[in-house]
């Protein structure tokens, strides 16, 4: 292979033979290290996609059960035991008039009547009575005909009966089995936080979250976007703007803890604003929101190309009507994207919101912006550091809603931004 | 009168303006010839904002102003003069009457509040009385004015304009009041926190316990250097050693590697995995993944491995920020000129020679400047630690050993029944003013450092 | 040579961007009633000078303006002109048609609306079909005039732009080498319309190509170097050029 004599003179170099075993070994090894480099990466990106399947995983199996709730078909027979005038059980009196004939004890009464070994009243849920009521607001015969009804159990049985109870427990469900029904807990979307894990809902807490994204929504994209409009087509190019430009890029990186204290120190400490309230949340988070949309609203408007603002001057529109006839429509699916994902993560937030005392254990749904409030984020920080076990399926529940829900947002950004994209 | 119904009648008011104004412009437009600088609309909306600004601003201003000035009212009249001297009594009982008076409250402990009650309403309605008369009058005045300006060479469009840049510039002037907002309340708050404890202590004491705080030296258990490590164990080695790695291989192998189609997929996967709150990876930290950790350390043999460790909060946290290494990473590569690549491609090297001794030195200042960014959104996050990490505050090395962070310590801080100006509260602020410096420096230099990175290739 | 008093006349203009000067001392009339080209390679100020007819160069940062320039002896530099009412009646036609991105009638009307200038529906549409005829565009667009501005074809478009600048009743139309990103037949329709505009409106057109120049313009004004090299009907411009750089360039020496 070799050729007889090479010269000594530097200056000439025989060509590469690239046919030699050593090059060929080389060329081998760097292509299998070509291979594991690619292998590595396709391991990052499959690692991350695994985590994240792992934890919606976790989420559906531990939560998909907090959707249902377990019944016991309780027979009654309040006939003599509950007297109630019927005029009475029409319209807002009904509620106060069942409470005030002694429903609750003679639903216990019938529980420790029907399964007095398993433990009678104890099976069933705090709110177990209050289903009967609904039902004999709808059925006032009820009261004067022995019937049956189904009843959502303790929360204890209920964890049995879905394969995660203890020991006794578990023995009450295997003697009641025939008697025990799998339904959906409808309970669970119309009702509040509650001691008893079988009695709480996300609803107080949906609507909380509605509550302050509206605050939220109502202040952060007018002033975020008017504020886009000024320093993308109006600010003079001066040391107040740059400040302007400087503050906005750094309040978008700011932790939203801080954004929370902030709330506390102005809203609550300096404005005497009321605690807890979805007004004051919403004002926080409309802060935090604020800067994305400046940003993503100055994104948008950038992408409005030049010659659209050029064509309406020259036709003699002012600079108002440049901006608010033509750059704004066009940069809107930008600006309302942008505007989706900021109400996003406010939605998902939570810090800030501990800060400023939406903590609090909230039983019924606020009414207006004043009112205490939680979120739905919040309700499920509270309900995961419960230690009853009932609460974990419904923490894993409420956060499948919550996730849902953003997703849901994302999707239509996603869309949004694909229907819209406009290529000049 | 009520609030309402006043704002409704300005609101109305105006809508009458507008109406009027516009009328009246279309009439003197009726010869075509003349070109006109306004719209018979443009009169309208001239009108009608010099009936509602000049009356809404008198109103805003008159709430803030007129509880002070009903009760100096109160004050001054006779029935008062037997109040005792300014001071916390006197306001009580003042604040009584005032609830009394609003209906807020049902009975009172001073009986001196039951009688300055019914002055409180009196004055209460005379006062409101006279805001809504003058609103009123400042109203129709503002319109009238305004509305005898409305002739046919009269530019109404220029004066409506200015209101509306005037409005964008107020807009855009909140984000420099929230700014200030923070580092105000940050600074004052921190301020009163040093004149209980000095900063050195608090800066570079060595042992926090903020649970028992000795009243004559509260320094002594509120020094912030365990804190501060652990904040940075978690946040900057931790979550990054799972981040960085993770992040960057997946921008590399999404960027250099992958079809089109598995971008497609894959990109989107990240940005949701970007999207999930900060509360679901603090449950997922404290249900899942802190106690297999703990298995793990015990597996090791090391016993008192925690079920709080710094480790489950340091991985899910590196999770949650893998989206944002990978998207900055991302950008850093794409920025770097395609006839690099070419040139290093086009001499033989593989792909990953190309991307290892070309792409990634050519982007590691755009990467580095991202790592930054990264690192200041981990230490600045808060549901994760305080949901998986421990409340126990500790000099540590070990991963799996508990500690908590600046973050933590907050909440912690301010979310027990504490009043609000205990040492304890306040040592809240100056943490946060501390969380404040640092992330801002961070950012400051990641950002300068990846402008410089862009401006090399353009 | 008419007699008439020009429309447009700017006396010893000046135009900087930031330190840099595009513009030296340039004085010229446009007429009533004629189309005025404005030649001369790239780069030699040609567009800047038709942009401070309209003051669209009041728009770009660090631009500015000195000398005199008088629309009817009005100085639309003047405090007191309304820069919105000057460019109603000074229209501009752009180097690369830029239709907004709506529909065709709301294209044309725009202008119109914002102006205030019909009084009722009918007018409006009276305008928008008035203002599409005269741009040569009606027969070919009647029948889709909901459709979106931007599907038509290039040269559609430049028409559409014109019918949009004529329907704000303009008294000067500007056209930055409108035929620039057009192709010949195109371009032919374009000067065909530029014949039938003249007289009603007065058109000042800035084009690199020379032919364009000669075959639609009465008067010629060829600009290097940011000046006003020599300024006269068209025809001498181009028999009998009276400066070396002009004839150097006419003839394709450079440009």
């Amino acid at each position: 292979m070799n050729k007889p004599v090479a010269p000594p003179a530097p200056a000439e170099r025989r060509p590469t033979d690239w046919q030699t075993p050593a090059m060929q070994r080389r060329i081998r090894r760097r292509y299998a290290a070509e291979r594991r480099f690619r292998l590595l990466g396709l391991a990052a990106v499959f690692l991350s996609a695994a985590f994240l399947l792992y934890l919606l995983a976790t989420m559906i199996g531990q939560g998909a059960s907090g959707f249902t709730e377990t019944r016991i078909a309780l027979p009654l027979d309040l006939r003599g035991r509950v007297v109630v005038n019927p005029a009475r059980l029409n319209g807002a009196g009904a509620d106060l008039a069942l409470a005030g004939a002694g429903l609750e004890n003679a639903v216990d009464a019938a529980a420790n009547a029907a399964y007095p070994r398993q433990g009678g009243a104890t099976l069933l849920s705090d709110g177990a009575w209050l289903r009967v009521r609904d039902a004999i607001k709808r059925d006032p015969a009820l009261l004067r005909t022995p019937t049956t009804i189904d009843v959502p159990v303790a929360s204890a049985i209920d964890m049995a009966y879905k394969d995660d109870g203890d020991a006794a427990s578990e023995a009450a469900v295997a003697a009641l089995r025939p008697h025990l029904s799998r339904e959906l807990n409808r309970g669970f979307f119309a009702g509040s936080d509650a001691t008893d894990p079988t009695r709480a809902g996300i609803w107080g807490a949906l609507k909380g979250s509605l509550l302050t994204m509206i605050v939220t929504l109502g202040l952060a994209f007018p002033i975020g976007v008017l504020s886009a409009l000024y320093l993308e087509e109006y600010a003079p190019r001066n040391r107040w703007t740059d400040l302007i430009e400087v503050s906005i890029n750094n309040l978008a990186a700011v932790p939203s803890i801080i954004f929370g204290l902030l709330g506390l120190a102005v809203f609550l400490g300096t404005f005497h604003m009321p605690r807890s309230a979805a007004v004051v949340g919403g004002l926080t988070l409309a802060l935090m929101t604020m800067p994305v949309i400046v940003i993503a609203g100055r994104n948008a408007i950038t992408a409005v190309p030049p010659s659209i603002r050029d064509a309406a001057r020259a036709l003699g529109a002012s600079p108002i009507q440049v901006v608010f006839h033509h750059v704004l429509p066009l940069a809107l699916p930008g600006i309302l994207t942008g505007t989706i994902i900021g109400m996003a993560r406010a939605l998902g937030e939570t810090a800030p919101l501990l800060m400023i005392g939406m903590r609090a254990f909230i039983a019924a749904p606020p009414g207006k912006l004043t009112d205490p409030a939680t979120v739905l984020p919040v309700q499920i920080f509270l309900w995961s550091d419960e230690v009853q076990k009932g609460f974990v399926e419904k923490t894993s529940a409420a956060i499948i809603v919550l996730l849902v829900v953003l997703l849901a947002m994302n999707g239509v950004a996603i869309y949004l931004r694909n229907r819209f994209e406009t290529r000049w | 009168m009520s609030a309402l119904a006043l704002l409704f009648l300005i609101a109305a008011l105006g809508l009458i303006g507008w109406i009027v104004a516009r009328a009246r412009a279309l009439r003197f437009r009726a010869s075509p010839t003349r070109r006109f600088s306004s719209l018979p609309q443009h009169h309208g909306w001239f009108v009608a904002m010099w009936t509602l600004l000049p009356a809404l601003v008198f109103l805003g201003i008159w709430h803030v102003t007129a509880p002070a000035l009903v009760t100096d009212a109160v004050i001054a009249s006779p029935a008062a003069a037997t109040l005792p001297p300014p001071g916390l009594d006197r306001a009580a009982i003042l604040s009584e009457a005032r609830n009394l008076a609003n209906g807020d409250a049902y009975g009172a402990f001073h009986p001196m509040s039951e009688t300055l009650a019914p002055l409180y309403a009196r004055e209460q309605s005379r006062h409101d009385w006279t805001a809504t008369a003058i609103a009123l009058l400042l109203a129709f005045a503002g319109g009238a004015l305004a509305f005898l300006r409305v002739r046919p060479g009269f530019s109404a469009r220029t004066q409506v304009e200015r209101v509306v840049m005037g409005l964008l510039l107020v807009a855009s002037l909140i984000a420099i009041l929230t700014t200030i907002g923070i580092i105000a309340s940050l600074l004052v708050e921190s301020a009163r926190f040093f004149q209980i404890v000095p900063i050195t202590q608090f800066l570079f004491g060595t042992h926090w316990s903020p649970q028992v705080i000795d009243a004559r030296d509260p320094g002594a258990s509120l020094g912030a250097v365990p804190l501060f490590w652990g904040t940075f164990f978690i946040g900057a080695i931790i979550a990054m050693a799972v981040a960085v790695p993770l992040g960057l291989m997946s921008a590399i192998y999404l960027t250099q590697y992958a079809r089109h189609t598995t971008r497609r997929w894959m990109k989107p996967m990240l940005e949701v995995l970007a999207g999930v709150p900060t509360v679901v990876y603090g449950y997922f930290a404290a249900l899942t993944v802190a106690p297999a950790v703990r298995d793990l350390g015990v597996a090791l043999g090391i016993r008192w491995a925690s079920s709080e460790s710094a480790l489950a909060a340091g991985v899910v946290m590196g999770v949650m920020i893998i989206p944002f290494v990978s998207s900055m990473a991302d950008d850093s590569l794409s920025a770097v000129p395609a006839a690099m690549r070419d040139g290093s491609l086009a001499m033989g090297a593989t792909q990953s020679e190309t991307i290892r001794r070309v792409l990634v030195p050519a982007a590691l200042p755009g990467v580095v400047g991202g790592v930054l960014l990264a690192v200041s959104r981990a230490i600045g996050e808060t549901m994760i630690v305080v949901m998986a990490a421990s409340g126990v505050a500790s000099l540590t090395l070990n991963p799996f050993a508990s500690t908590t962070t600046v973050t933590k310590q907050i909440v912690d801080l301010l979310t027990g029944e504490a009043e609000f100006d205990s040492a304890k509260t306040l040592a809240a602020f100056a943490l946060g003013l501390t969380l404040f410096v640092i992330t801002l420096l961070l950012n400051v230099v990641a950002l300068i450092v990846v402008r410089r990175y862009r401006e090399s290739y353009e | 040579m008419n007699h008439i008093a020009p429309k447009m006349t700017a006396t010893g203009v000046n135009v900087f961007y930031g330190r840099k000067q595009a513009i030296r001392d340039v004085s010229i009339d446009v007429p009533r009633e004629d189309v005025t080209a404005f030649i001369g390679p790239s780069g030699c100020g040609k567009s800047t000078f038709l942009r401070t007819l309209n003051r669209m160069n009041d728009t770009i940062p660090g631009a500015r303006v000195e000398g005199d320039v008088r629309m009817d002896g009005e100085d639309i530099y003047a405090r007191s002109m309304d820069v919105v009412q000057l460019r109603a009646r000074v229209g501009m036609v752009f180097q690369k048609p830029n239709p907004f991105p709506k529909s065709i009638f709301e294209n044309v009307a725009y202008g119109p609306r914002i102006h205030g200038l019909a009084r009722s529906k009918a007018d409006l549409t009276q305008i928008v079909e008035r203002s599409l005829t005269r741009a040569g565009l009606w027969n070919e667009v009647k029948d889709r005039l909901s459709e979106s501005g931007t599907a038509l074809s290039g040269g559609q478009q430049q028409r559409l732009c014109i019918a949009r600048a004529i329907a704000v009743d303009p008294e000067v139309i500007l056209m930055d080498e409108p035929c620039s990103a057009l192709d010949p037949i195109a371009t032919a329709k374009i000067e065909e319309l530029i014949h039938e505009l003249r007289g009603r409106y007065a058109i000042v057109i800035v084009t690199h190509n020379m032919q364009q120049a000669a075959r639609v313009s009465q008067r010629t004004a060829f600009f290097h170097l940011g000046q006003l090299v020599e300024y006269g009907d068209t025809s001498d411009i181009f028999t009998n050029p009276r400066q070396d750089r002009t004839k150097d360039y006419i003839t394709g020496r450079y440009g």
